[in-house]
């Protein structure tokens, strides 16, 4: 596909510029000029007003969808045990659904897991599709993929929504794949566009120094995966849904990999997503010595302690600890963030605590913009101070 | 065994910076590198080359100048390296790349393993692998961490999880995506790389008509999600900066806990 510019037709408003995720498009002589490294991405085309920018690529129609209904989540389990980010799902497809006025299924695979029906529905499930076989015990992809493939073109959802675990990320591009369909990854928006209703699909790209809003016009279901820690999950206890069986043929002999052994290691993964009062470092903490400080106020306070890509690389705090785009994204109650700059990196992971206090040195460290409450000063002044007056406050 | 290794060339996203008055990307100046967790696929395969013999060929798709990623490649041992390339492979989406990358592969033909890398810097998507996989009807094992056994039909796989590890039995041909846990990449040969770059170097460049495909199955027309509209994260908040000593500020910070029942 190649663009180019009518240059009779530009009046030089730079709406293309911005629209360019890759810097593509400049101005010269007061018009619009496309680089080399434009990749033929076509958001230029679509911004520009005076139609100036013109492309070589046949309009596509758009098939009708009118048929598809439903916001369908993936239902993730290993050995019985829900993942978290399943009931945070939940949470946002009611919330779409109920701007689509349509309702909510949640996909549920295994064997021997009928009983994870009720939980899924007091979250906001409405209909559970329920199968159930031996070869589905340990997650498989090319099983599960099967099987998924099988619902979908039978009941033809219009949004399926699968967690960005590490179990979904293997599932998700692959059933997409199978049943011709688009996938946004990792997701940390999604809302309904009121004139098209279709999915806006929005994720960090370039390692989170973009947002990036995409849309999945040309197939159904409009299929995402969600960043853990990023949706809420709401409890709906007078929720009412129907679990309903669904048959398979499945056979041991005809699937390609089998789990030989299941070894879990002890707290290998800090889970950050649930905890309630966070208190992260960064390179203002010094040394890993700094950090015991961090820790005794996380311990005080009921908290866990967190640290910054610096903090990780620096060896003073271990790596399944790191927040951020690299890390994890955590929604804690309260976040405070002890001499961190505030990288556009830490913040894609921190954005969606409830309230956060920044204390740095640097009055113009960028963590001071996205902070409740600021504290110019130094770290090892302030927390031990913190921890004195929190201290005898409950013992007040 | 012969192995195909998946390869992207990337901008090291974490030089990247934003223009604080626009909001866009600043591109001058970050240099293009082979997308880190790939640099672990071509070590995994160039061993296992050099244990069980066969051939090793890498496969990327990009812009012409993807193909210093291929040179370093071959500077790294691989056999023989394939960049396919054409404007009409730009603007792809996941959907459109996995086919193209797919159709390459087939017209390689003959090949026991895949490897490529989790997943690449600047999309983070990890989506490409389990495509690719899925296009050429072939089973896939994600974030290998440790390949244990390989035989000529089949592999056992170590792959992570959030909260410890599986082991896998794996039929071949299979495709395999792998984390940096596998192993340490050894650094390109000066000579070889050297040799990567002349003009007699095992290189193949392909265009869309070389794999046989129309323009409106790859690149942007074949792609099936469109990027509607890109904007610089916003985070602001309302900050209450606290002033004061130590003391009078961490004494305000400790109120307005209260008001708002955080303590």
């Amino acid at each position: 596909m190649t663009i180019w510019i009518e240059i009779d037709l530009c009046n030089g408003c730079k709406l293309c510029m911005k629209a360019c995720p890759y810097g593509a498009v400049e101005l010269e002589n007061g018009k619009a000029h496309i680089l080399e490294r434009c990749t033929s991405c076509g958001a230029c085309v679509e911004a520009c007003k005076q139609k100036a920018i013109q492309t070589d690529a046949q309009p596509r129609s758009i098939p009708d969808f009118s048929d598809r209904k439903g916001v369908w989540v993936f239902a993730e389990q290993r050995h019985g045990k829900l993942n978290r980010v399943t009931l945070e799902l939940l949470g946002k497809a009611r919330e779409l659904a109920d701007t689509l006025n349509q309702d909510v299924s949640a996909l549920l695979l295994g064997h021997g897991v009928s009983d994870l029906g009720e939980t899924l529905i007091s979250y906001g499930a409405q209909k559970i599709y329920l199968v159930e076989h031996p070869t589905l015990k340990d997650y498989r992809t090319t099983a599960y993929t099967q099987v998924i493939q099988g619902l979908v073109n039978q009941f033809k959802p219009n949004v399926f929504l699968v967690g960005a675990t590490h179990l979904g990320r293997d599932l998700a591009p692959r059933v997409s794949r199978r049943v011709g369909v688009g996938l946004t990854a990792d997701c940390t928006e999604l809302e309904i566009d009121p004139d098209e209703s279709i999915l806006l699909q929005t994720r960090p790209a370039f390692g989170g120094n973009v947002m990036a809003t995409i849309a999945n016009r040309y197939s159904r279901p409009q299929m995402a995966t969600v960043r853990p820690g990023v949706m809420e999950a709401e409890e709906r206890l007078d929720n009412k849904g129907d679990i309903l069986k669904h048959e398979i043929s499945l056979f041991e002999e005809d699937m390609d990999t089998r789990v030989l052994e299941v070894v879990k290691e002890k707290r290998r993964r800090v889970d950050l997503s649930e905890a309630k009062v966070i208190v992260a470092g960064g390179r203002g903490v010094g040394d890993a010595g700094g950090f015991k400080v961090l820790e005794d106020l996380a311990a005080a306070m009921g908290g866990e302690v967190a640290g910054t890509r610096v903090a990780v690389e620096e060896g003073w705090i271990p790596s399944d600890r790191q927040i951020g785009q690299t890390g994890q994204s955590v929604r804690p109650e309260l976040y405070i963030a002890c001499g961190i700059s505030g990288a556009i990196q830490h913040r894609a992971g921190m954005m969606n605590a409830r309230y956060v206090i920044a204390i740095n040195k640097d009055p113009r460290a960028p963590i001071f913009q996205v902070a409740d409450w600021g504290m110019v000063g130094d770290l090892h002044e302030v927390i031990p101070e913190m921890m004195a007056q929190f201290k005898a406050g409950r013992n007040e | 065994m012969d192995i195909i290794v998946l390869v992207k060339q990337v901008p090291d996203t974490t030089e990247v910076k934003l223009d604080p008055k626009t909001g866009n990307l600043i591109r001058e100046g970050v240099e293009s590198i082979i997308n880190p967790d790939d640099l672990h696929a071509l070590e995994a395969a160039v061993d296992l080359q050099e244990t069980h013999g066969g051939k090793v060929t890498a496969l990327s798709m990009g812009p012409p100048q993807a193909i210093d990623a291929i040179s370093e490649a071959l500077g790294m041992g691989v056999h023989e390296g394939i960049l396919l390339t054409d404007k009409a492979f730009g603007g792809a989406d996941t959907w459109a790349t996995s086919f193209t990358l797919g159709k390459a592969i087939e017209k390689i033909e003959e090949y026991d393993l895949i490897l490529c890398g989790r997943q690449a810097i600047d999309g983070d998507t990890a989506q490409i692998g389990p495509q690719v996989a899925d296009y050429l009807n072939i089973p896939q094992v994600s974030y290998v961490c440790e390949i244990e056994t390989i035989e000529e039909d089949a592999l056992v796989a170590k792959t992570r999880l959030e909260d410890g590890f599986e082991r896998i039995h794996c039929g071949l041909p299979a495709l395999l995506t792998v984390i940096g846990e596998l192993n340490t990449p050894r650094y390109p040969l000066m000579g070889r790389a050297l040799d990567a770059c002349k003009e007699k170097a095992p290189i193949k460049v392909w265009n869309a008509a070389d794999i046989g495909v129309q323009t409106s199955q790859v690149g942007l027309e074949g792609s099936l999600t469109h990027v509607i509209k890109t904007f610089a994260p916003k985070f602001k908040r309302e900050t209450e900066m606290l002033e004061g000593d130590t003391r009078e500020m961490v004494g305000d910070l400790m109120g307005r806990l209260k008001e708002n029942r955080l303590i």
